[in-house]
């Protein structure tokens, strides 16, 4: 049976990393497979590619003239600056033993002080590994960029940010992935489902209410400055994803293969649902709608990419284009919450979404890679719920606490002339544009 | 001597630049602007909101005439850029004190 072979796999797959990032001891007599780490060699630079310039050029695009570059610049500060603290103490929390129990990992590795060249993640050299989880870390908090666009003031946001990562992305990444205690329940987040996108959409939303509207929304339309960059950065985006997804079996094989085309599947129905969606409700396809529909098809099948099938993917795809165009309706005009860029709509409703619907799609009588031995549909979809629902309230708890206090060290937010000076100048002293 | 403004649909700019050619005119000024008429805006679809866009993008042609053939440039202008539909723009008249050519300083009609 293919389908038992899979999922004897992934589990196989699992234990090996995680042993391998637990057990110093073992790492330094494993040896490495050089297929599996030209893979993630290539799967890190896929990810990091991402962040910048995709996810960068996506959201800059979508804000006005005058506050492109502090978008750009958001996103790229980030990803240096929780490089930098993932080093210093990031990997260790998040994937290292001697801990709290299953909360958060050790400091034993801070510094990176065990990872040497000879180290050893599961069949890949730990360094790869590390720049490899670095990556995911680095874009969590660049999504939730786009839920503050336009208004919140740099200072604040790098202190912010940089707190979310250490108090909400790290801990969330070792309950998931360091084997902490939603791993121990057996949870199914391939890729972030959980870890990244209900984490950082919930951050968003809540950053968006803290914060407050941008002025004159939403009577003033704030129209996307740039379409042509938000499509290329889209496109990046939609590549870079196969790193995500096919690169978190952490090995070339099998499952990193049917991940890439579940990925690739699940983004190609979103953006159509999408579009169908709009073309029957406005009368016109749109682009961005197109393009968000695509982004909201990655993030939902993220979660299940390493688990379900084909058919699974048409279907996760499709009703992540349709549930997370009513999801942005029902933020940004039901309830007029000015998640600027519609962060939680697509990637926390997306995510969401995805990490139930993977309960569903991973059983083998659906073309998945099947449950384990002795758990039913039904119990692994209450274990995902859990993920979802302890994920999103440690996350809104976090960004609720870490905005207050980054607005003790500098104003959250620029006043109202600064707002319609744009960020560029007043932040950032520099115009992306002098036509 | 007149000035003669016209906005018009920035499609148009090209039949109209050649129909002033025609009656001698030798310069013009074209700019790019915004505005709202009759024809009001039209609407932009970002994400499902729809957006209702005020000003739509015209342009703005500047001629400065001898007050002897201004009706043959509002002619020149109207029949190069009416499609009879709502949003074809406007032309306006005034009147001009002095013309002054920088390069030469001639004045008036020489300048024109």
């Amino acid at each position: 049976m293919p389908c038992k072979k899979r999922s004897l796999l992934i589990s196989t797959v699992s234990t090996v990393i995680l042993a391998g990032l637990s057990a110093a001891a073992w790492a330094s007599t494993a040896s490495t497979d050089s297929g599996d780490t030209a893979w993630l060699l290539t799967s890190t630079a896929l990810v990091l590619f991402m962040t910048i310039p995709g996810l960068a050029l996506f959201y800059a695009g979508l804000v006005r003239s005058r506050n492109v570059l502090s978008v750009l610049m958001q996103c790229f500060v980030l990803v240096s600056a929780v490089s930098i603290l993932w080093i210093v103490v990031g990997y260790s929390l998040a994937f290292s033993d001697g801990g709290i129990g299953g909360l958060i990992g050790g400091l034993g590795n801070a510094f990176l002080s065990e990872v040497t060249v000879d180290s050893v993640a599961g069949t890949i050299p730990e360094s790869v590994f590390v720049v490899f989880q670095l990556t995911f870390a680095a874009i969590t908090p660049a999504l939730i960029v786009g839920g503050f666009a336009e208004r919140m003031n740099f200072a604040a946001m790098l202190v912010f940010c940089l707190l979310w990562t250490l108090f909400a992305y790290i801990p969330v990444a070792h309950w998931v992935w360091g084997g902490g205690w939603l791993a121990e329940l057996g949870v199914m987040d391939f890729a972030g489902g959980a870890v990244v996108h209900v984490n950082a959409g919930v951050a968003a939303l809540v950053a968006a209410i803290v914060l407050g509207r941008r002025r004159g929304f939403p009577q003033t339309a704030m129209l996307p400055h740039n379409m042509t960059m938000t499509v290329t950065g889209a496109a990046m985006l939609w590549v870079g994803w196969f790193g995500f997804n096919a690169g978190s079996s952490v090995a070339a094989d099998g499952v990193a293969g049917m991940a890439m085309l579940v990925t690739h599947i699940s983004a190609a129905a979103g953006a159509l649902m999408w579009m169908v969606v709009e073309w029957v409700r406005h009368g016109k396809p749109n682009a961005l709608g197109v393009v968000t529909g695509m982004v909201a098809g990655l993030g939902t099948i993220t979660p299940a990419s390493g688990f379900v099938g084909p058919m699974g993917a048409l279907i996760i795809g499709a009703s992540a284009g349709f549930i997370c165009y009513w999801a942005t309706q029902l933020i940004k005009q039901k309830f007029v919450i000015d998640d600027s860029l519609d962060v939680f709509p697509v990637h926390g409703v997306g995510g969401a979404l995805g990490m139930l619907l993977t309960s569903v799609f991973v059983s083998a009588g659906l073309g998945g890679a099947g449950l384990p031995d002795g758990v039913s549909m039904g119990g692994q979809f209450v274990v995902q719920v859990i993920a979802v629902v302890a994920t999103a309230a440690w996350s809104a708890l976090v960004s609720y606490i870490a905005l207050r206090l980054s607005g003790r060290v500098a104003p959250l937010r620029v006043s109202v002339e600064e707002e319609l000076e744009g960020l560029d100048l007043v932040n950032h002293e520099e115009r992306g544009y002098n036509l | 001597m007149k000035l003669v403004t016209a906005i018009i649909k920035p499609f148009k700019l090209d039949d109209v630049r050649d129909a002033l050619a025609e009656v001698g005119i030798k310069g013009m000024t074209v700019t790019e602007v915004k505005g709202f008429g009759r024809q009001k805006g039209h609407t932009e679809l970002y994400r499902g909101a729809e957006y209702v866009v005020d000003f739509v993008p015209k342009v703005k042609l500047e001629v400065a005439v001898d007050s002897a053939i201004v009706e043959q440039v509002i002619e020149a202008i109207v029949g190069a850029s009416r499609t009879d539909k709502i949003g074809d723009g406007k032309i306006f008249v005034y009147d001009v004190d002095r013309i002054i050519r920088i390069r030469t300083g001639e004045v008036d009609q020489d300048a024109l």
